[in-house]
């Protein structure tokens, strides 16, 4: 009874068309946005927000990231954590060039970087697509890594070959760095993160969204009612590419603290590919649901079987870790090809006709 | 002016002058392109037959060759311990298509790709859980593999040979021929042809298509198991290969997808272009460019021949 | 009064498009020779033939989705040597296709919706926060979109995903994506293939409603003899590529050569 649209009319597209067009949806945002914004600040502990909120929140945005390309452009792209890098490494020559301007400014100008390498390295997409266009971001992965590791001047010479996030201040509260407490870290990434969510769900369900998703389920008839299918694919890689630097600036300034090469590896890559298919191809929901899904099983399996008095080794952990995400993986594609955001909508759609099971 | 010399007139002026040391790149360019060969070619495979594109392919030579060493670790004896392997790969490709393949069967390639992915990380999960993640090395000399190397004097200098990668070449030899055999004169490998050209065909004329899966996967396994012993053999079984593996898609570009012959080819082209790039060119960059060349290879010519060198021309339809 | 007298009674012979001696082949293979014929503004124009005749081709030919190795095409009084995609679009060529190729993980709304990506042109600033220019033009042009949607009956779909929709329908919503476009030349192709009889008198009503109520141009192609003779103003026959008769529906069903292409064929 409580979910039901009957008695809601609308009276104007411009109500048909919003984010939320059902009553109760927005209610239920609001109060999970309430609850993320005041309590989870003030009741979750250091280890709860640096090991699972803040990462889950990062992850999430380089998912959108992908997923606008991917899911929403289908655009398959193996480069997300090359993407990532670029806007981290970015964002440390922003912050060491002009270090009196605010590292919160910086990070999200370093996701024009990104956007920039994106655009660069989408241009193939004229004339490849699909396992084709593959190869084109693997080749953007593979030498922004070796770019990462190579040029010294990236990384400001140090020895070490990583980059380390400097002491910064705002308003005299510490906002990155060590002193940066876990809460003002967080506020600020959950911040940034729901900003940029809410821009990417405007986007989709415009005119821009709707020519990625046309050039997605059918480029040729898309090009043959006027979609100019370049333009539009280079803007979902260049957009694209923004979400995943901001959310690789946001990886180091507000998380790692450090980076060097292998957080950007192609592994990472894999895994917000993972949270786009588990989550749902073509939905920002579904961005947030494969991040927390991917990020937080792990650390759910290690902390499993404490509980039952069993003893397994870390190493352990990570096979089984491998095991089921590689299964899950499996799984979803046969049952539910559009993932946790598809079993929601079915969950949603039970629940508006209830009683009555059909 | 400086970097225009080096790129266009001093490679090759060392390429005249030292000749032993050009041999020697190419020799160790001729090895890498056979491994790249033979990943690529279990691609083929099982693109040729189902359409797969099969990301899994790298993981199945590390599972192949650590099921290999892992079983030999255990006390089973070398020959024993091969034979085993295959059947360990037979399993694989049994439980692969009734698992994965059946129930995704007229998804759209996209879909079976990703699947593949999966794929790829449950036998990581799986390798490392049952053989332990660390390197290892393989078991060359038990397996009556040659060991040590030939030194030719020669062109003023020396060229080193690793016998173990000259059995390599031979031994990827043979299996292209033997897949070839296979392919030409078998009932069933005139079958496979069959279902590769078109599945709607072969199902009417009676072929059953999950057999022919299951054997396609089978034989991929098999050429994953002969790289995985030869690449074990040259460094170490580790999931490291995995990664390197991923060329087999530059080479599946230039070669095209569908083409055995093309495979070939295209896995010594890479092979060449990347050891002389990275010897000759490399440094002016600071090194290891071949990480990355490949790839941007592949580009460049996809750019210019979209359908590979043994590929046809697409004509899209509406 | 068929849309032809019509024009024939205002004296106004105007050519919207004219094809002159097209060839079109891939590799080896002659998909059209030599076929010249032309579309006058307003009327309806089947394009028929057998199988193979070469009739996909020519409109892909048309709106600029293959290009002929000769002949000209010359459309608004523009020659050209080819059309290319865009340029036929954004000059008013709208398409539906044989095998529907509507955007399937969309709605019925969406997919006409991006029938108006011509015309819509606020920028990405705006779509950002979907506001202010951004806002109103989507209201604008999903007012339109829900004219069409009015026109075709189609209002219980408006947020299915095309996907889930029956064959008929999916047609419907591609006619739909089609005149958002508001073209001035409409090429349908087979668009009643696999239909049933109701179906097809839905959608025959439909094509006589767009050219009646919108001008619209249209050049069809159609198997279904009855209704192409019932619907057009003039057909034009192809058979392996080549033109075997060109006239009104009357005369080329009395054409000896068109007997002869049918009766070769299981028809």
């Amino acid at each position: 009874m409580l979910y039901r649209e009957a008695g809601q009319f609308k009276t104007n597209y411009r109500a048909d068309q919003a984010v939320f067009p059902i009553r109760q949806d927005f209610i239920g945002i609001a109060a999970l946005l309430a609850v993320l914004f005041l309590v989870v600040p003030f009741t979750f502990n250091d280890y709860w927000l640096n090991a699972i909120m803040i990462p889950t929140m990062i992850f999430a945005l380089a998912a959108i990231g992908l997923n606008i390309l991917t899911g929403y452009a289908g655009q398959l792209s193996l480069g997300t954590g090359g993407f990532m890098g670029v806007g981290a490494y970015a964002c440390y020559k922003l912050v060491t060039i002009f270090p009196e301007v605010n590292v919160l400014i910086h990070i999200l100008l370093s996701g024009f970087f990104a956007a920039g390498v994106g655009f660069l390295f989408g241009l193939p997409s004229l004339r490849i697509k699909g396992f084709y266009l593959a190869v084109a971001t693997l080749a953007s992965q593979f030498f922004l890594e070796w770019a990462f590791g190579r040029v010294a001047w990236l990384y400001n010479y140090n020895p070490s070959g990583a980059i380390e996030v400097p002491n910064q201040y705002l308003f005299g509260v510490a906002i990155a760095g060590a002193p940066a407490s876990s809460v003002t870290r967080y506020i600020i990434v959950l911040t940034i993160v729901v900003a940029l969510a809410l821009i990417a769900s405007n986007l989709v369900r415009g005119r821009f969204g709707r020519a990625w998703m046309a050039v997605r389920d059918m480029d040729i008839a898309a090009e043959l009612i006027g979609i100019r299918l370049l333009p539009t694919k280079l803007l979902a890689f260049s957009i694209s590419s923004y979400y995943a630097g901001v959310a690789g600036a946001l990886m180091v300034f507000m998380w790692l603290g450090a980076a060097e090469v292998e957080s950007f590896d192609i592994n990472h890559s894999f895994l917000i590919l993972f949270m786009v298919i588990i989550g749902g191809l073509g939905s920002i929901l579904g961005s947030f649901l494969g991040a927390a899904f991917i990020w937080n099983l792990p650390i759910l399996l290690r902390a499993m079987p404490k509980y039952f008095g069993a003893d397994i080794n870390a190493a352990t952990v990570e096979h089984v870790q491998f095991m089921i995400v590689g299964g899950l993986i499996i799984f979803f594609l046969i049952v539910e090809p559009n993932g946790l955001a598809r079993l929601w909508s079915i969950a949603k759609e039970k629940l508006r006709r209830w009683p009555f099971p059909y | 002016m400086e970097l225009l010399y080096g790129i266009f007139v001093d490679p090759f002026v060392q390429m005249w002058e030292f000749p032993d040391l050009l041999v020697q790149v190419l020799w160790e360019g001729f090895v890498s392109g056979t491994l790249y060969a033979l990943i690529a070619l279990g691609f083929v495979l099982i693109f040729k037959a189902s359409g797969v594109f099969n990301f899994a392919q790298g993981i199945m030579v590390v599972f192949g060759a650590l099921s290999l060493v892992g079983l030999y670790a255990f006390g089973v004896p070398a020959y024993l311990a091969l034979i085993l392997s295959i059947a360990i790969m037979g399993v694989l490709a049994y439980s692969v298509e009734r698992v994965v393949l059946r129930p995704l069967v007229n998804q759209e390639p996209i879909i079976l790709f990703m699947a593949t992915i999966g794929l790829n990380y449950f036998l990581i999960g799986l390798g490392e859980m049952i053989f332990g993640g660390e390197p290892k090395t393989m078991i060359t000399e038990e397996l009556g593999l040659p060991k040590g190397a030939w030194d030719f004097e020669m062109l003023g200098g020396f060229v080193s040979i690793q016998r173990i990668d000259a059995a390599a070449a031979i031994i990827a030899g043979i299996l292209v021929g033997g897949l070839a055999i296979f392919f030409n004169k078998t009932r069933i490998g005139r079958a496979l042809r069959a279902v590769a050209d078109d599945h709607q065909a072969a199902l009417s004329v009676g072929i059953s298509l999950n057999q022919i899966w299951r054997i396609v996967w089978f034989a991929a396994g098999i050429v994953a198991l002969a790289t995985g012993i030869m690449w074990g053999a040259r460094s170490d079984v580790s999931f490291a290969l995995s990664i390197v593996a991923l060329k087999a898609l530059p080479v599946l570009i230039l070669g095209g997808f569908t083409s055995i012959p093309g495979a070939i080819i295209g896995g010594l082209i890479i092979g060449f272009s990347e050891k002389l790039a990275e010897f000759y060119w490399g440094p002016l960059v600071g090194g290891s460019i071949e990480s990355w060349f490949p790839y941007f290879l592949a580009l460049i010519f996809l750019w210019f021949r979209p359908q590979g060198l043994f590929g046809e021309k697409i004509i899209d339809r509406v | 009064m068929s849309a032809a007298e019509a024009v024939e009674a205002n004296g106004a012979q105007e050519k919207i498009l004219n094809i002159e001696n097209v060839s079109l082949s891939f590799g080896g293979v002659k998909a059209i020779r030599d076929v010249s014929f032309d579309v006058m503004k307003g009327e309806i124009r089947a394009i028929i033939g057998p199988n193979g005749a070469g009739k996909t081709s020519m409109l892909n030919v048309i709106n600029g989705f293959y290009h002929p190795q000769e002949g000209s095409i010359t459309y608004k009084g523009e020659t050209r040597q080819d059309m290319r995609p865009y340029i036929a679009a954004s000059q008013g060529i709208a398409r539906t296709f044989q095998n529907v190729a509507l955007f399937r993980g969309m709605s019925t709304l969406d997919n006409i919706m991006t029938g108006r990506s011509l015309k819509m042109n606020s920028n990405l600033f705006w779509h950002l926060w979907r506001w202010g220019p951004a806002e109103n033009e989507e209201l604008d042009h999903r007012e339109f979109v829900e004219h069409i949607i009015g026109f075709l009956e189609i209002e219980a779909i408006r947020k299915t995903p095309v996907g889930r929709l029956p064959y008929g329908l999916q047609k419907r919503v591609e006619l739909g994506r089609a005149l958002a476009m508001e073209p001035d030349l409409l090429l349908l192709d087979e668009p009643m293939a696999g239909m049933n009889l109701e179906e097809k008198e839905d959608m025959s009503r439909f094509v006589l409603d767009v050219s009646a109520q919108f001008g619209t141009t249209i050049a069809l192609i159609e198997h279904d003899m009855g209704v192409v003779m019932d619907l057009s103003d003039r057909v034009v026959v192809l058979d392996y590529g080549q033109k075997i008769a060109d006239g009104t529906p009357d005369e080329v069903r009395k054409d000896q050569n068109v007997i002869d292409a049918y009766l070769g064929e299981t028809h």
